[in-house]
């Protein structure tokens, strides 16, 4: 199922015009592939440029302009469930492909040859597994499930579920002694390289504490540490390098 | 500085969070300075094999020719090291393409492929597909491959900026694999190598899951201590979903490893070992 515009005016809904097309043009005159006869709208407004999965919208030095989420844009990739604004008409982006697709089938890495190349081998090898008649991709499995392989949505941003709550450190002695140092990196370095160093880092089930180098382990609680990460807890008192320092929650 | 000596290497390799298999292979060997990692593609067991075969043939070959050659020998007027590198990728191409082609459950399996050779203060670079190698130098942090991917086209033909494509649905094309096609085009480059460099071979596993920032923080807070380095990229490819297999190599240049060069002095180092 490929993704589709959807496009509608004052929220009555128009048409859907799915993205089958390399190129899609929007505009007044007749000839453009989603037309919308309206004075504000340019003869040839804007393109959609779908490439397999991906797709971006542009414009095409149209009086008017687009905006897309209510921001003016010349150029923009498209989310799922963006909205384009061209004069009163609005466009909505639906890519669902993700929910389609079990989790076993994303990701998949798979080869995408030049059809120059493909042409090539067919002379001289077996013909390829062809897909969905996609003359671009020869792929690995003949399972006609895998050729709209796309990723789950979520990427790194936002599938990273780490803790919330800011944490900090607070140094109790030495020179330092009062200064605050929040966390707010994934790994956090303490210590001096070559002398001792220790890590802080964040994971989904909390802040651990690990020692990197050096003779001397860390000290958790009047305890010393072994090789292994240790979890630590809100007001743990933590001594590195002869410095004491508190770790705790803010907030 | 002998290389076994100048070199230290870790590898670790994950099947992740999601998937029941790893098609992930690495191999090094440090007595003439190899690393390879593979990702290999296919139904059912086809891409550990096909990452295997790349694996084996390159650490076979490339150790065999270096028992009684030096990589800076020069043939056909390009060094021994970085023909090395080209021939074998192409070697492990025809193993896997006629391994798939005469046994029908291996048909269309293919394979990724990093690899790195270190000698006289250089590394040479061989790579087909997604899998990358990184070097942190002081605290920067960079790609030294670039992917043969849709995205890395897009990327380099301006329809698509770094920070959108993170967000897209096209990361898992490549536009090169060892082993689909009766022949195979690697990309070779020679790097000069610095005291204290640290050299990341990863696969996708690794960069799709964890973004460059995270990665430079783990390799210069632990440059220390690099198993426990491997282990902590490993770990957060895994906290942050581990949607697929995930393996590193980690190299870290300790001394120099200048070769000495003329036929005498390399008799005398000969008759010392």
């Amino acid at each position: 199922m490929a993704a589709k515009l959807i496009l509608s005016m004052d929220g009555v809904v128009l048409k859907e015009y799915p993205l089958s097309k390399e190129r899609l043009m929007i505009g007044r005159k007749a000839q453009n592939d989603i037309v919308i006869d309206n004075l504000a709208v340019s003869g040839e407004h804007a393109a959609v440029i779908t490439i397999l999965h991906d797709s971006f919208l542009e414009d095409l030095d149209s009086t008017n302009g687009l905006e897309v989420n209510g921001v003016s844009t010349k150029k923009h990739f498209l989310q799922n469930n963006d909205v384009i604004e061209i004069g009163k008409y609005k466009l909505k982006y639906v890519n669902d492909q993700a929910s389609q697709l079990s989790a076993a089938d994303f990701e998949k890495t798979m080869i995408l040859r030049t059809p120059a190349k493909q042409a090539a081998d067919e002379k001289k090898v077996q013909p390829e597994n062809r897909v969905n008649g996609a003359e671009k991709t020869g792929q690995f499995k003949s399972d006609p499930r895998l050729q709209p392989a796309i990723k789950a949505q979520p990427e790194v941003q936002t599938a990273v579920q780490p803790v919330q709550r800011p944490v900090a450190v607070q140094i109790l002695t030495g020179p330092n002694a009062g200064k605050e140092l929040e966390l707010v990196k994934n790994l956090t370095t303490l210590g001096k390289p070559g002398v001792q160093v220790a890590v802080l880092t964040r994971r989904p089930q909390g802040y651990f504490i690990t020692h990197v180098e050096g003779a001397n382990h860390p000290v958790v609680n009047g305890k010393a540490l072994g090789d292994q990460p240790h979890q630590l807890n809100d007001h743990d008192v933590i001594e590195l390098a002869g410095v004491k320092m508190e770790f705790y929650y803010k907030g | 500085m002998k290389i076994e000596n100048a070199l230290e290497i870790v590898s670790l390799t994950n099947s992740g969070m999601v998937r029941s298999h790893n098609e992930d292979s690495v191999a090094h060997e440090v007595a003439c300075g190899l690393v390879v990692l593979a990702d290999g593609m296919g139904g059912y067991n086809a891409g550990e094999v096909a990452s295997g075969i790349a694996i084996s043939v390159i650490a076979t070959e490339v150790n065999q020719r270096l028992v009684c050659a030096s990589p800076t020998d020069r043939v056909d007027g390009e060094e021994l090291g970085v023909a090395l590198l080209r021939e074998n990728i192409q070697r492990a191409n025809a193993s896997i393409y006629h391994a798939a082609q005469s046994q029908p459950q291996y048909a269309g399996m293919g394979t990724t492929i990093v690899t790195g050779l270190f000698y006289d203060n250089r590394v040479v670079v061989g790579h087909v597909g997604d899998s990358r190698m990184y070097r942190l130098r002081g605290e920067l942090l960079e790609a030294i491959t670039r992917d043969h991917s849709l995205l890395q086209e897009q990327i380099d033909g301006g329809l698509i900026s770094v920070e959108d494509a993170r967000n897209s649905r096209n990361k898992n094309l490549v536009t090169r694999a060892v082993g689909i096609d009766p022949e195979v085009t690697s990309e070779i480059h020679v790097h000069a190598v610095r005291v204290g460099d640290i050299y990341l071979l990863c696969s996708d596993g690794l960069n799709d899951m964890v973004n460059d920032e995270d990665i430079q923080s783990a390799l210069y807070g632990m440059q220390g201590n690099l198993p426990l380095a491997a282990e902590q990229l490993v770990q957060m490819a895994n906290d942050n979903g581990g949607r697929d297999n995930v393996s590193v190599i980690l190299v870290k240049i300790k001394g120099e490893f200048a070769m000495r060069h003329g036929w005498r002095t390399r008799l005398l180092d000969w008759f010392k070992q």
